[in-house]
């Protein structure tokens, strides 16, 4: 309730200062317009394709690198050393942010949409990776063992017990992995071009100086980001309703 | 000194230290959750006293102190130091929290821990290390004043607690239930610990728990609590002669006589309000 | 998670890690070679170009490229670090305000931080100051948000201590609540460290003259790909010595933490 005041309260500044002159209208249009263009955006149908250009290489690439990562984690999570060993060379390749190798998967894939997906899945492998890992990890000895005392063999242990009682934290990897996905996807757009996509609507109002579409646009991934955390929340909820928490270190 | 029974005033004639005059104190007031605390509380202390605020558990005795604290203001009555009005913390008085693990901060050694609260305090570097490394001799703690709180057991986390109060050397010292969260080896120690401090360093102490054995063991006054709404209900003195001893002083005919006299008190404070079908089950 | 604590143990782990460390670039030396791709340069040219165009003593890439990187990127870090901080203290202890402010930073935070490129762009150009400003600015939320998170979450206990012993207000920010807000801050911080390097990154890939983002575009542009391969390794390098750098002075700082 009170963060509808204080966007109010915000928005009404920015009105006030561009109004009055106070700020340059060539830094920050008045708020009115860029509301303005926001909302026109939603009607506009370049706009729409685009925006479904963009989300759907985020989708095609989260899901694959789901289809990766989580058994990748299952297997890793269950072996100490081969964990011990492949962490050595994974936290090797870790700290490359997955955005540098835009100009590389150019090269190797061209400027259209499998270069976006591929990249995507590179980069949100890490993650999902990470917290399957994490997650068959912080199974309770004991659940295991109960399971395989009842005759289960390794295989259907490692699917029914740890795979399930990682769930939570597999989700956790997904989550995150889903915002890197946008992020990889408009970068991707804004240094390859290609054919559409918002980022490079993004690029083109830049270009012209179409200050008031660049702010609107920006809002809109914005819109995007928040969208995505409700989308999970509520799946959470759902899901994991035992796993509600107070969002720490966000 | 007033002998036991229900008299609620100190001595007549001596200028009270401390006191309290009527004190109300409700939570929540006017929601559901309302909750009176303090019903008309009135009591005094004089300098140099020991005196021990006992009461049935949940009675409000926390939020006593926190109320003569100055740490919060209540709904009405008033509280006096030195017979100026308290409203917000006055400079001669401190109080010892119960949770000393919460209460010592845990990114300072117990040395700076205890030096802490002298920063402020208008002293040169000087007086603050001297009056620092007393505190600790005082609670025996000088060989640990480099470590950690958390390297400390909980006795000895408490006792860092009580230096820090001693180093800040109030008139006043206010404790609610320090030696609650402690066993009864440790308990034992920190009692007499507290009290040859007082002894040597004359401070006046008022003292809260729920152990009836403590508040008559340490005391010149015992003040017994109602359960909330709290009101003082009996102010007995606690005519045994000191030094007192964990094992002789306990075994003195007085002492049983004024344990059983505060335990019946309590006693039956605890029993109104109990539904009558729960007290046939304890029966 | 348990950590081994024997000297044994720990050598043991070390040298596994060598080993495999030592296995994969093996293992890359072997794919690459076999592949003879030019994307895939082998190792031994990768590792000579770093050493040659980056590390060499009086190599140019070290004061044109590197150097200019981390100063952007530090630069950006600590201002909005700085900021944040102080203005988490300053929220964190009225609830209400934060009320009124957290909705607006939270949305903020949900832009992806490379969307705010177009923006940055149109406003302030391709120099420096863009670079700069548009790091501080992805950088900013989650440090703030988190310095909020720790302030509120001080145990009131140690306000209560403070507000008993007529703690002076400065005393009580130094030397309680941030001390008591450090460990959440210092999450903020780990977080906002991989939003600068990509910031600066993307920044540099984008609209730059100089940089190790831009060396590699470069690099790209002219089919260089053992100096795309270097530029790589050292970004990575980068990150994983800004991080290890976070590390230090985090375990310094929260020392007194129970681990």
């Amino acid at each position: 309730m009170r963060g509808l005041v204080g966007a109010g309260v915000v928005f009404g500044l920015v009105e006030l200062l561009t109004r009055a002159g106070l700020v340059s209208a060539s830094y920050l249009p008045p708020a009115s317009s860029i509301l303005g263009e926001t909302v026109g955006l939603f009607g506009e149908g370049e706009f729409l394709s685009s925006l479904w250009v963009t989300v759907k290489a985020c989708l095609i690439g989260l899901s694959l690198s789901v289809l990766v990562a989580v058994p990748a984690g299952l297997v890793l999570g269950l072996s100490p050393t081969v964990n011990k060993a492949a962490g050595a060379v994974l936290e090797f390749l870790r700290p490359i942010p997955s955005v540098a190798l835009i100009p590389l998967a150019i090269l190797l894939y061209g400027r259209g949409t499998e270069m976006k997906v591929a990249l995507v899945i590179y980069a949100c492998v890490w993650p999902i990776l990470f917290n399957t890992i994490y997650g068959i990890r912080s199974v309770d000895p004991v659940a295991a063992d109960t399971a395989r005392v009842f005759g289960l063999g390794r295989v259907k242990t490692a699917v029914r017990v740890h795979l399930r009682s990682a769930s939570p934290f597999v989700y956790t990897g997904i989550k995150i992995a889903a915002s890197i996905a946008v992020i990889l996807a408009v970068s991707a757009e804004l240094l390859a071009g290609g054919r559409s996509g918002i980022g490079i609507l993004m690029l083109e109002a830049s270009s012209i100086g179409d200050q008031p579409r660049v702010y609107a646009l920006t809002i809109v991934t914005g819109l995007i980001g928040l969208a995505l955390n409700v989308v999970f929340a509520s799946i959470e909820r759902r899901v994991f309703p035992w796993n509600v928490n107070e969002d720490d270190a966000r | 000194m007033s002998t036991s029974g229900r008299s609620v005033e100190a001595d007549g004639g001596a200028p009270s230290f401390l006191a309290a005059n009527d004190l109300h104190h409700v939570f929540a007031s006017a929601t559901p959750q309302e909750h009176h605390a303090l019903g008309g509380i009135s009591l005094a202390v004089g300098e140099g006293e020991f005196v021990s605020v006992v009461g049935p558990s949940g009675c409000g005795k926390t939020t006593l102190l926190r109320c003569l604290a100055g740490l919060m203001t209540p709904s009405s009555g008033t509280v006096t130091l030195y017979d100026q009005r308290v409203t917000a913390v006055p400079k001669d008085l401190t109080l010892v929290f119960q949770d000393y693990g919460r209460s010592l901060y845990p990114w300072l050694k117990v040395r700076t821990n205890v030096d802490f609260p002298l920063r402020d305090a208008g002293l040169d570097k000087a007086e603050r290390a001297e009056r620092v490394a007393q505190a600790l001799a005082d609670v025996g703690l000088e060989a640990h004043a480099e470590k950690y709180p958390r390297q400390l057991s909980g006795g000895m986390q408490q006792r860092v607690a009580i230096a820090r109060a001693l180093a800040y050397r109030p008139a006043l010292l206010l404790m609610d239930e320090p030696y609650a969260s402690v066993d009864a080896q440790t308990r034992a120690a920190l009692e007499d610990m507290l009290l040859s401090v007082w002894a040597t360093r004359r401070k006046t102490v008022l003292f809260v728990t729920h152990d009836i054995d403590e508040s008559v063991y340490l005391a010149d006054r015992v003040i017994v609590l109602s359960k909330a709404p709290a009101r003082v209900i009996a102010d007995l003195a606690v005519d045994i002669p000191r030094p007192r001893d964990q094992i002789d002083t306990k075994s003195l005919p007085r002492f049983v006589e004024l344990r059983a006299e505060v335990a019946r008190l309590i006693r039956a404070e605890g029993h109104q309000g109990i539904a009558t079908d729960e007290v046939r089950e304890v029966r | 998670m348990t950590s081994p604590t024997t000297i044994t143990a720990r050598l043991r782990d070390a040298g596994i890690r060598v080993a495999a460390i030592a296995a994969a670039i093996a293992v890359w030396y072997v794919l690459t070679a076999r592949a003879d791709s030019l994307f895939f340069p082998t190792p031994d040219k990768v590792f000579t170009a770093v050493w040659d165009d980056w590390i060499r003593p009086y190599s140019t890439t070290w004061s044109e490229n590197l150097r200019p990187s981390l100063t952007r990127l530090l630069a950006g870090y600590l201002i909005a670090a700085a900021l944040a901080i102080a203005a988490g203290i300053m929220i964190g202890r009225s609830r209400r305000l934060g009320d009124y402010v957290e909705p607006v930073i939270d949305f903020v935070r949900a832009i992806p931080p490379p969307a705010l490129l177009p923006l940055f762009l149109v406003l302030l150009g391709i120099g420096d100051s863009m670079k700069i400003a548009l790091i501080a600015t992805g950088v900013f939320p989650p440090i703030l948000l988190n310095s909020i998170d720790g302030v509120r979450s001080i145990d009131p206990l140690y306000l209560d201590t403070a507000n008993v012993f007529r703690i002076s207000r400065l005393h009580r920010v130094t030397h309680v609540i941030l001390p008591s807000a450090a460990p959440k801050i210092f999450a903020g911080l780990r977080i906002s460290l991989s939003i600068a390097v990509i910031l600066m990154v993307i920044s540099e890939l984008i609209a730059a003259t100089n940089g190790v983002g831009f060396r590699i575009l470069q690099s790209q542009r002219q089919f260089l790909m053992v100096d795309l391969w270097a530029g790589l390794v050292v970004l990575g390098v980068i990150g994983a010595g800004l991080n290890a750098g976070l590390s230090v002075i985090e375990r310094r700082v929260l020392r007194w933490e129970r681990r």
